[in-house]
């Protein structure tokens, strides 16, 4: 179909003052009387506050309150609380100083005297699940979000019965499985079991997670720094313990989250509560370290991944082990993703998937970019490269043989897809980048420079439903776009408002987006996470617009007569199809909309809007003609974002580094919506997928559970320095069959298939070594390249 | 534990001369701090983990700023930055190994602000002593990178004594190969020390880094023409392309007859406390022919008496391997 709008670039509203510094972020709002906080973090990993004497701080001119844990609502483990008593990592806040200014409040925190008791900890899952081995946290050893805490402890035996190196596979958590493993394992030509680690890394937002707070007139005003807008909402008037309506949310802009922003988060609580107990606004501006410290990192796993080939590549059978490091609170369900992506990207004809999230001493953990399917991506993908060459198929080859089509299942359950174009995506790249040549090159060597070629693909579910659109045209001949997604930097808060505009034939620059700030009047979306936006909010405006243009129809005809049916649009006017001179402008439908009320203007609202929605219609109404409804449209099954990327490298033996030559990523992600959106997603992807195989990690002393790296330049996320400059990008461009335009999200898969592709590129140029770990960094490279041991265990984590 | 970003008050002096400067470190001595380009001050102060009483902004003092060609080399002046060093076209002429090394620190952006004096001057980058630990080096008792479970992939191969951190300075290892001099003024007077001489190990001072005591105050750099238009090496290893530390870097100046290496210097950086001069290389080396068999021995010879810690025994082989390329590629 032949789109006005959608799949053209376009220049998004915010886009100039972002660049001039106009936009403003949290940090960057003010309020009179404004005052500052500033938090003491927990020294030790797992401790016990005795004896917190706060007198000398509070006695220091310029200090105007001290918030502590006992100030807010009691938390039930693993629940994150915004202060605590009993801190379960190193930088966990224990107290926030609140002063005139920040130096005051840092100064006062330098006074403040606390006696620890330590307790015991631990950063490596393992260890908990060894017998008598320590617990992160009091009320057991092994919880996430997904279920309550409990304790498990394998058993010695377990341990003694793996080989070194080898996964120990005791009582899992979890487990599900599909088909007659052993059966298919028995059938299998090649079988590999290999066990692996991947590192968890933080998420290194430019903008770390500041927030101002203020009371007025009975309503909490916070500016925070979040992905989402309208679906942060409730959570966080629920944690300040009030009424949604009495809550003003500004959420502009955010600086970034890539996960760890997707939805209200307690250190948000600080800014508020203190400013409730000071009675001015407050001011909470986080540092980078503190940012390290406490904002959230991706969850590392030690796992084992059993697989069984047919001799002509398609895999049999697959039996996943996961250990997921929890973090000391709720976390998030990666090692369930992990399972999910498996089953998906590989369509093995049987599976069983078990694991086990395991509480640690090290930051928070939560959502980040592919959580669960990007480490199951530079887990499992090396692996299929060292089946291809066991088995003598080509590397792209055997991945388009097992990938999903349109008729593939996801998970225990083997649920359809609504679409799936992996196996186009693959053939796209192979053309690209010219594999079938390119291969040729695979380990020439040119000094101590040798040639590497690499491929890797990687999933994510890419959308939802059910959510509510809201526009409204008003009788200047606008149309207002009401959007509640947020603005973590990908514009599809733009990109998703112009499927409203295109529905409705409007010319963009007669197009206003209501966004950012609860006092828009905005409707109920889904969070901006989960790489879902594309997908879940083109039908939400879709539905909206319709709406509107059914109304728009239904008012020519009663004004010009006929049907509603006798009336097309055009022009941003509503025109009679047998006769143009019977024509209506938008602007005046809208004051007609006013003039007739009822559901014309917002006075009658569809009963199954979410009650956010319906506040937000309710205090527009009668400014002119809305549409407004909930995404009722059909969906059947999940909805998959794939993609497949290339690369080439040149690889330096003597040093362990090398040079990117060249990458091509390929998303399939439906009818695309904006293409330099989808152009920058799949090239800065592929950079944090870079950053993942092979720079970033966190890196912990086991013997005081200090974190290594609490600065940029030790978090080490790649620069451009390590970036080639001709990155490409191209798409399969099939439309989804269960959305209304097509599109379907992408953000998430097009990190891990760079990730993939640097590992499988690294391990081609090292002739076949595979280094189960990731990332993979220069001095595993030297000390493989030299025929060296490693420093580390095969299986430590949080270390090197 | 605060990492709140937030310095600590200190009374700030900014002397417009040198003679200004030095009588202020002498009134202050211990409790000074001298502050050139900030790149490695201003982590402390945030951090807290330093809290100097009083700050000496160097950076008003014009007698340190600026190159100058003189009789016998070339004479840098401590404050003159990085980016100058790096692109200044008689450096790049006589001494491209010292521009190439300049060029290598940090980012663009850092190396517009930091100076040549306070890369060579910096402090330890070990990971514990700038988290403000009470270990040796912070005046404690006590190191916790050379400890069983310690993480230390970045600390030394050579020299431990109760402290294990390298040196974190590309410029030092180039200096020390062009055997530079390190022009040094106090209330004193003023004394030219060698390169090779002015950074020392914990064995010496576990609390500092080079000789420079309280009240002296680095002037210059002086490189005589010696190694002026000499064969040259000069290769940085980090994780990162920018903005990182070395694990390991290298410089060496060679000088040939045909293919006989007639002499020789090569450092390597990353690798001890200091610049290590790698003087057995230098000998096994000196009067050979360039040939396979000269890199495979210098390779052997330079990681020799390594006693490489829990996690940095890669540095032996891509010390090895640099040391190779800096013979066999200069």
């Amino acid at each position: 179909m032949a789109y006005k709008l959608i799949g053209k670039n376009f220049m998004p509203h915010d886009v100039r003052a972002k660049v001039t510094g106009a936009a403003k972020y949290a940090e960057d709002f003010r309020a009179d009387g404004m005052v500052f906080a500033k938090m003491l973090l927990s020294p030790m990993p797992h401790a016990r506050v005795r004896n917190l004497d706060i007198s000398a701080a509070a006695a220091l001119p310029g200090v105007v309150g001290i918030l502590t844990a006992d100030d807010l609502p009691p938390g039930q483990a693993p629940g994150q609380p915004a202060l605590t008593n009993e801190p379960v990592f190193v930088g966990d806040p224990i107290l926030a100083v609140i002063a005139e200014s920040e130096t005051i409040a840092a100064d006062a925190i330098e006074r403040i005297r606390i006696e620890y008791e330590p307790l015991p900890f631990t950063i490596d899952p393992l260890e908990s699940l060894y017998p008598g081995g320590p617990n992160a946290i009091d009320v057991g050893n092994v919880g996430n979000l997904a279920f309550q805490p409990t304790t498990i402890k394998w058993t010695a035996r377990d341990f003694a019965a793996a080989s070194d190196g080898q996964l120990p596979q005791g009582q899992p958590a979890r487990e599900w499985s599909y088909g007659d493993l052993d059966a298919k394992f028995g059938e299998a030509k090649l079988v590999l079991d290999e066990s692996f680690v991947t590192a968890g890394m933080p998420h290194n937002s430019m903008e770390p997670r500041s927030c101002m707070a203020y009371w007025e007139g009975g309503k909490c005003f916070v500016y925070g720094s979040i992905q989402s807008q309208s679906f942060a909402a409730p959570p966080l008037a629920r944690m300040l313990g009030i009424e949604l309506k009495d809550l003003v949310f500004i959420s502009e802009n955010c600086g970034g989250g890539f996960g760890s922003k997707g939805s209200a988060y307690p250190l948000m609580m600080i800014p508020a509560y203190a400013a409730r107990k000071v009675s001015r606004p407050v001011m909470l501006r986080v540092s980078r370290a503190e940012e390290y410290f406490l904002g959230y990192s991706r969850h590392g796993f030690q796992g084992r991944i059993k697989l069984g080939f047919a001799e002509n590549g398609r895999i049999l059978a697959a039996d996943i082990y996961i250990v997921q490091e929890n973090g000391p609170y709720a976390g998030f369900p990666d090692w369930t993703g992990a399972a999910e992506a498996v089953s998906l990207v590989y369509q093995p004809e049987s599976m069983r998937w078990r694991g086990i999230p395991v509480f640690a001493n090290t930051p928070p953990k939560s959502a980040q970019r592919g959580p669960g399917q990007n480490q199951i991506a530079v887990a499992l993908e090396p692996l299929m490269d060292k089946a291809a060459k066991s088995l003598g198929i080509d590397r792209v080859a055997l991945r388009r043989l097992n990938a999903p089509d349109n008729d593939g299942a996801i998970g225990e359950n083997r649920e359809p897809l609504t679409s799936a174009y992996l196996k186009e995506a693959l053939d796209i790249g192979k053309r690209e980048f010219d594999w079938d040549n390119r291969i040729q090159r695979s380990g020439q060597r040119r000094g101590s420079k040798v040639t590497g070629i690499g491929v890797g693909q990687a999933f994510h579910p890419a959308g939802s439903n059910g959510f509510d659109g809201l526009v409204c045209i008003t009788p200047d001949g606008k149309l207002h776009i009401h959007t509640g997604i947020g603005n973590l930097g990908t514009y599809s808060h733009s990109g998703t408002s112009r499927v409203a505009a295109e529905i409705l034939g409007y010319d963009w620059d007669n197009c206003v987006v209501e966004r950012g700030d609860s006092r828009k009047n905005l409707p109920w979306n889904l969070g901006q996470f989960g790489s879902n936006t594309s997908y879940t909010m083109t039908r939400t405006n879709y539905v909206a617009a319709t709406d509107a243009l059914n109304k728009l129809k239904e008012i020519a005809a009663m004004d010009l007569g006929g049907s509603p049916d006798d009336y097309d649009i055009a022009d941003e006017k509503v025109v009679a199809r047998a006769d143009n001179s019977k024509s209506m402008t938008y602007a005046q439908a809208a004051q007609r909309a006013i003039e007739l009320g009822g559901k014309f203007d917002g006075h009658e609202v569809a009963e199954d809007l979410n009650p956010m929605t319906a506040a937000s219609v309710a205090a527009i109404a009668g400014t002119g003609l809305i549409g407004a409804a909930k995404d009722n449209l059909p969906q059947h099954g999940l909805v998959p974002a794939l993609a497949a990327g290339f690369m080439e490298i040149e690889l330096d033996i003597e040093t362990g580094k090398y040079e990117i030559k060249d990458y091509v990523g390929v998303a399939d992600c439906g009818t695309v919506i904006h293409p330099q959106g989808l152009d920058t997603q799949i090239k800065g992807g592929a950079i944090m997928g870079i950053g993942q195989a092979g720079l970033e990690r966190h890196v912990y002393d086991p013997q005081n559970g200090l974190p290594a790296n609490v600065g940029l330049y030790q978090v080490k996320p790649p620069s451009y320095m390590d970036m080639p400059t001709n990155m490409r990008s191209a798409w399969v461009d099939q439309p989804d069959r269960q959305n209304p335009v097509g599109t379907k999200g992408i953000g998430e898969p097009v990190m891990g298939c760079a990730a993939g592709a640097l590992l499988s590129a690294i391990s081609d140029a090292l002739g076949g070594h595979y280094f189960n770990r990731v990332p993979v960094t220069p001095d595993q490279i030297v000390n493989a390249a030299a025929g060296r041991e490693q420093s580390h265990k095969p299986l430590q984590t949080n270390c090197v | 534990m605060a990492r709140g970003d937030m310095m600590k008050g200190f009374e700030l002096y900014q002397p417009a001369d040198l003679d200004n400067a030095l009588s202020l470190l002498d009134k202050f001595g211990e409790e000074s701090w001298k502050l050139a380009g900030g790149q490695d001050s201003l982590d402390w102060f945030k951090d807290r983990a330093k809290q100097p009483k009083a700050v000496i902004d160097l950076g008003g003092i014009q007698a340190l700023r600026g190159i100058t060609e003189t009789a016998d080399g070339i004479e840098i002046g401590a404050l003159t930055t990085l980016r100058e060093v790096a692109t200044n076209a008689a450096i790049n002429a006589k001494f491209p190994l010292l521009g190439t090394a300049a060029s290598r620190v940090a980012s663009p952006q850092i190396r517009n602000q930091a100076t040549l004096g306070g890369n060579l001057c910096q402090d330890a980058r070990c990971w514990y002593y700038r988290y403000g630990l009470d270990c040796y080096r912070a005046g404690g008792n006590k190191c916790y990178a050379d400890s069983p479970e310690g993480v230390n992939r970045e600390h030394c191969l050579f020299g431990a004594d109760r402290c294990v951190a390298v040196t974190p300075s590309d410029t030092a290892v180039a200096l020390v190969a062009l055997d530079a001099r390190m022009v040094v003024v106090n209330k004193d007077g003023e004394r030219e020390i060698a390169a090779e001489n002015f950074f020392i190990g914990p064995d010496v001072n576990i609390t500092r880094m080079t000789v420079l005591e309280p009240g002296d105050i680095l002037k210059s750099v002086r490189i005589p023409a010696t190694w002026a238009g000499a064969r040259w090496y000069f290769e940085k290893v980090a994780d990162r392309n920018t903005w990182d530390f070395a694990l390991v870097n290298v410089a060496s100046v060679i000088k040939l007859t045909g293919s006989t290496i007639d002499d020789i210097r090569i450092v390597c950086g990353g690798v001890q406390c200091v610049p290590r001069r790698l003087t057995v290389v230098e000998e096994v080396v000196k009067g050979s022919v360039r040939n396979d068999e000269t890199f495979e021995l210098a390779a052997q010879s330079a990681s020799r008496g390594a006693t490489p810690l829990n996690y940095n025994h890669f540095k032996i082989p891509l010390m090895e391997n640099l040391v190779r390329r800096a013979i066999r590629d200069a």
